[in-house]
């Protein structure tokens, strides 16, 4: 069962850039799959267009059965719901705390307060930052915030986990920590798209990788066939 | 109830983050609370002018003097036919021995030449006093009533009152400029405190919008923080224009400089005025930052 389809789609910026290219994808349910390329090879395009905050030019795009290409603008906070998103520089609010920071993505929909807490809880425990809920972010290291992160990300238990470049910003022992942390996310079956520079750290994780290049999937390695020494 | 708890809950952040963002907010409610200081003080300054003018317009009054000859019955029918001319607001009768009366108590030497007088060597006029609706239109009135056969002549302080009214017609014109333009500056300069505060928190929108909050419950909560921007801004002009007009109308005992400038009364007028202040504050609060809001939502 295909959980992400792209079909033909290409995307020109307007201001006349390319950025994909005639890409066809498909990502099964509970997949992890690590986007990589070069700085301007289209992994951010490409990631934006899954979360509908970019249109792709022609062509569809597929997630869990809603052609996200059609999504308007004014429903697009319908399909966020069903998506987590962590991005390289966290994008938590500075003046809440850990805890309502989570609770924000949980308080929009109107859920009861009871739940929201248990929900809340049981992701901070998931990322192992049960303890620091009263903390605020900026009291907190890198890697304790993009778990925070993770944790907003997945409290509402999104079918897709989409990430761009989340350990970009963090040490190899510190991405090493947050990956594997995703890694239990994506145990538990949930989807994972993460568009990544640290190839290291793809050779380590042994997932399917896809490698852009120019805006063009030029290879798909399935999983576990991806190594860092081919020289790509 | 779904609703009702997002409505809630925006409402508590609407006012949390006035707090959490106070240096921010601070900047706002002095900007807003200045502004509408000085509208408070065009809107008291402006009310009392009008209120001048219109009480001097009302003292202007035509004065028709009857023929001698008329009887009491062509007096009678006179004053029906001047009362349903439509720019009448009242008319009333005042004979020639009630004027001499008058005219007794203004000085001692006059009132012994009065005496002399006997109703037929009296050599004044019956008249008619008549207050118009509209001044604009009292030389008008005044030629009308002229024309009528039983009226020897017509008086209404020509050429002064047409003057009066050009120099009042001025400074209400003024007056409304100033204030539309002040309102407008307000406006303005409220909307783009509330707006800097907002794009201050560009980011908190942003994300908002990633983790799936609708445009609606994004706009919210800033919709009340303006809200409460506005009020907060409001108390310190509500107070001051409350207890100041009050104490300047105490202290110059309800006229300026002379009884022709009389003040307006303090209450009710300094809780229509606070009320205004707190309305406008509010709106223009939450207008702005809708405003505001709105440039960074994809809609």
């Amino acid at each position: 069962m295909e959980f992400i389809k792209f079909r033909n789609v290409d995307k020109t910026y307007k201001n006349g850039v390319n950025a994909i290219y005639n890409m066809n994808l498909d990502i099964k349910k509970g997949e992890f799959v690590f986007v990589i390329g070069a700085s301007g090879s289209g992994k951010s395009t490409l990631i934006k267009m899954l979360y509908r905050e970019e249109k792709p030019t022609s062509g569809e795009i597929y997630v869990g059965g809603v052609n996200v290409a059609k999504v308007k603008n004014s429903k697009v906070y319908k399909l966020r719901r069903k998506i987590g998103i962590v991005f390289q520089d966290y994008k938590l609010l500075p003046k809440l705390t850990v805890y309502e920071n989570v609770a924000f993505a949980l308080e929009i929909y109107g859920l009861p307060t009871e739940e929201v807490k248990r929900k809340v809880l049981k992701a901070l425990d998931l990322v192992g930052l049960k303890a620091r809920s009263k903390s605020y972010p900026d009291q907190l290291s890198g890697g304790e915030q993009q778990r925070v992160a993770i944790a907003r990300a997945i409290v509402n238990s999104p079918k897709l986990l989409i990430c761009d470049e989340p350990t970009g910003n963090l040490d190899p022992d510190t991405s090493l920590e947050v990956m594997k942390v995703i890694e239990k996310i994506n145990d538990l079956g949930t989807t994972i798209v993460m568009a990544t520079h640290d190839r290291e750290m793809v050779d380590k994780m042994k997932k399917r990788v896809v490698l852009l290049d120019n805006g063009k999937l030029i290879k798909d390695y399935e999983k576990g066939s991806y190594s860092n020494y081919e020289g790509v | 109830m779904k609703a009702f708890r997002i409505f809630g809950r925006n409402i508590r952040d609407g006012f949390k983050s006035v707090g959490r963002n106070l240096s921010l907010s601070l900047a706002s409610i002095s900007c807003i609370t200045i502004t509408l200081l000085i509208v408070a003080i065009a809107l008291i300054v402006s009310y009392n002018v009008e209120s001048v003018t219109k009480r001097v317009k009302q003292d202007f009054t035509v004065v028709a003097f009857i023929n001698t000859k008329a009887t009491k019955d062509q007096v009678n029918e006179l004053k029906n036919e001047i009362q349903n001319y439509n720019n009448i607001e009242s008319i009333t009768y005042q004979s020639k021995k009630e004027i001499a009366d008058e005219m007794k108590d203004t000085s001692s030497d006059l009132s012994k030449i009065i005496d002399s007088w006997s109703d037929e060597t009296n050599p004044l006029y019956d008249t008619f006093l008549i207050k118009v609706k509209n001044t604009e239109n009292i030389s008008k009135t005044a030629k009308q009533i002229s024309d009528l056969q039983m009226i020897t002549d017509v008086k209404y302080g020509q050429g002064m009152v047409e003057s009066l009214l050009s120099i009042f017609k001025g400074v209400e014109k003024a007056m409304i400029i100033a204030m539309l333009a002040l309102v407008l500056v307000a406006l303005f300069l409220i909307t783009n405190t509330i707006k800097i505060t907002i794009f201050s928190r560009k980011r908190e929108i942003e994300i908002m919008r990633l983790v799936g909050a609708s445009n609606f419950s994004i706009k919210q909560p800033f919709v009340i923080e303006g809200l409460c921007l506005g009020f907060l801004g409001s108390l310190i002009p509500i107070i001051i224009t409350i207890y100041g007009y009050s104490a300047i109308y105490n202290h110059f005992s309800g006229q300026l400089f002379s009884p022709f400038f009389k003040l307006v009364s303090a209450e009710p007028f300094v809780y229509v005025v606070a009320l205004i202040l707190m309305g406008l504050g509010i709106i223009v609060g939450m207008i702005g930052s809708y405003k505001a809001v709105r440039k960074y939502l994809k809609i």
